[in-house]
Formats: C-alpha cells, sequence, structure tokens
C-alpha cells in the first residue's frame, strides 16, 4: 500500500496542527486505547495508567513524535523508522493486531480535535498512512 | 446474553438521542467506501462512486446510510436483545447479500470516528468504549446466523 502524492500532502497538511498539540493527542489516543480495548494495557504491567499521569504523557509524546519522524519522512517511512521496527520485533513484540487498535484510537482523536478538517479523504490518508507506519513496525516480526 | 451497566446504557442512549441518523448514516457509509474502497463491491447498482466527492454527492449512498443506521436505532432501542433483533438481518447479510462480516467491523469503527467528529470532547474514551461495545455486539448479532 503506497500513498499518492494527493494522500502525502493530506497527511502532511493535518500534521502540521496535529503537531502543535501533538502531546494531548498522544495522550488521550492511548487513554482512549486501554479504556476500549483493556487488554492492550498488558503491555503496561510496569506503568501507572491513571488519566494524566506523567508516564501517560511522556509514552503519548513518544508516539506520537515517532509519528511526525514518518511524516517528516514520508518517502521513506521505513528507513524513518528503522530502529524502532527492530525495536518493537526483537524487545517489544506487541501484537500486530494491536497497531491497528492504536491508529483508529488515533484517528477519534484528531477527529475530535479538528473535525472539519478531517474530511473523508484525510480520513483516508491518515488510515493509510497509518496502516503504512504499522506495517513497517512489524516487518521485521518474522 | 450481553451485560450493559447503567453507565453504558446512559452514555449509548444520551449520544443517539442528538445523533441526525439521515447525516450520520449517510456520512458513515461514504467514509466506509471512500476509505476502504474495495467495500464497493457491494453497491455495483449505485452507479457513480468514482470519487470521494461523487461518493459524498450519491443519493443511494445517502439513502442507504440512513437506512443502515436506522437499523442501528433498533439495537439501541433494544440492548438487552440485540441477538434476536438482527437475527433476521444476519440471514439476510449471509444469504442473500453475502457479506463478509468484517465489513460490519470496518463500519461499525467509522462509525465512531464519526461519532468523534460530531461529538468531539463529549465523545469521551468511556464514551467510546460503550459504542466499540455496541458496535462490536451489533456485529457479532449480523454474524451470529452465517452458514
Amino acid at each position: 500500500m503506497t500513498l499518492t502524492q494527493p494522500e502525502k500532502a493530506a497527511v502532511i497538511t493535518i500534521w502540521t496542527k496535529v503537531a502543535t498539540q501533538a502531546d494531548a493527542i498522544g495522550a488521550e489516543s492511548l487513554e482512549r486505547l486501554f479504556s476500549s480495548y483493556p487488554q492492550t494495557k498488558t503491555y503496561f504491567p510496569h506503568f501507572d495508567l491513571s488519566q494524566g499521569s506523567t508516564q501517560l504523557r511522556g509514552h503519548g509524546s513518544k508516539v506520537m513524535n515517532a509519528i511526525g519522524e514518518a511524516v517528516k519522512n514520508i518517502d521513506d517511512i521505513r528507513g524513518a523508522l528503522a530502529k524502532l521496527s527492530e525495536l518493537h520485533a526483537y524487545i517489544l513484540r506487541v501484537d500486530p493486531v494491536n497497531f491497528k487498535l492504536l491508529s483508529h484510537c488515533i484517528l477519534c482523536s484528531v477527529a475530535a480535535r479538528y473535525p472539519s478538517d478531517f474530511t473523508p479523504e484525510v480520513h483516508a490518508a491518515w488510515d493509510k498512512f497509518l496502516s503504512s507506519v504499522s506495517s513497517v513496525l512489524t516487518e521485521k516480526y518474522r | 446474553m450481553v451485560h450493559w451497566t447503567a453507565e453504558e446504557k446512559q452514555l449509548i442512549t444520551s449520544i443517539w438521542s442528538k445523533v441526525n441518523v439521515e447525516e450520520c448514516g449517510a456520512e458513515a457509509l461514504a467514509r466506509l467506501l471512500i476509505v476502504y474502497p474495495w467495500t464497493q463491491r457491494f453497491f455495483s447498482s449505485f452507479g457513480n462512486l468514482s470519487s470521494p466527492t461523487a461518493i459524498i454527492g450519491n443519493p443511494k449512498v445517502r439513502a442507504h446510510g440512513r437506512k443502515v443506521l436506522s437499523s442501528f436505532g433498533e439495537a439501541v432501542k433494544n440492548l438487552d436483545n440485540i441477538k434476536n433483533t438482527y437475527a433476521k438481518l444476519s440471514e439476510l447479510h449471509c444469504e442473500k447479500l453475502h457479506v463478509d462480516p468484517e465489513n460490519f467491523r470496518l463500519l461499525g469503527d467509522i462509525l465512531i470516528i464519526v461519532l468523534a467528529a460530531h461529538f468531539a470532547r463529549d465523545f469521551t474514551p468511556a464514551c467510546q468504549f460503550a459504542w466499540q461495545k455496541l458496535v462490536s455486539v451489533v456485529a457479532h448479532a449480523l454474524a451470529r446466523k452465517y452458514h
């Protein structure tokens, strides 16, 4: 699944807005993830997952920074996320199904904050982009 | 039988009471066809689906979206009996429409995103939880009679 030029443009345009609230969106996305899909909490037994916790905010930032890197290097997401890909494959080993769940929650958070910008075309481009990112992060699993 | 807490029921019904079924239904179906274009396979009789603009403006898409979401309303009205509410529809989707149940999950998630966009901050994580549960139960009920 490769992104077309218009899709890349749509991703980059919304990102400039999302980036201004990246930390909050990251934390909210994780909150939605853990709340709607409690099984995802099994990857964070060492975390304080209460709303607004420092660890939650910190991890949300980490996730959004990585997505930002992918946006900045949208023509070479594989190269940009190579280290993260190895981390997920050999150390974290988060089951691939969970990337879809987190992607969905990120879309919910973005839609809730930027409803008029989140047109069907932008929605499609972002769904595809996050799917690409997820693919890269799981491609070394086996 | 699905167990709903009082809070979950309240979160579902309060959001539903503010939903414009025609608008939300049209939007949800249009987004499904745009974001997951392979779902267009079920709608070859709908005419022009060649672009997002065409899909959004397509009167058959709007009408069908409204029909689908109205049916969802039956689930909201019968939270304690969703399985039976959808028994006949399940048979229809299997025997006549030949729809892969994965599509019910896709549409359910799209609906959640549409609700998030409409209700913004009011669509809290707790709200999303209740609605994810609902769309999951509906998808399950629709797949139940497949053979």
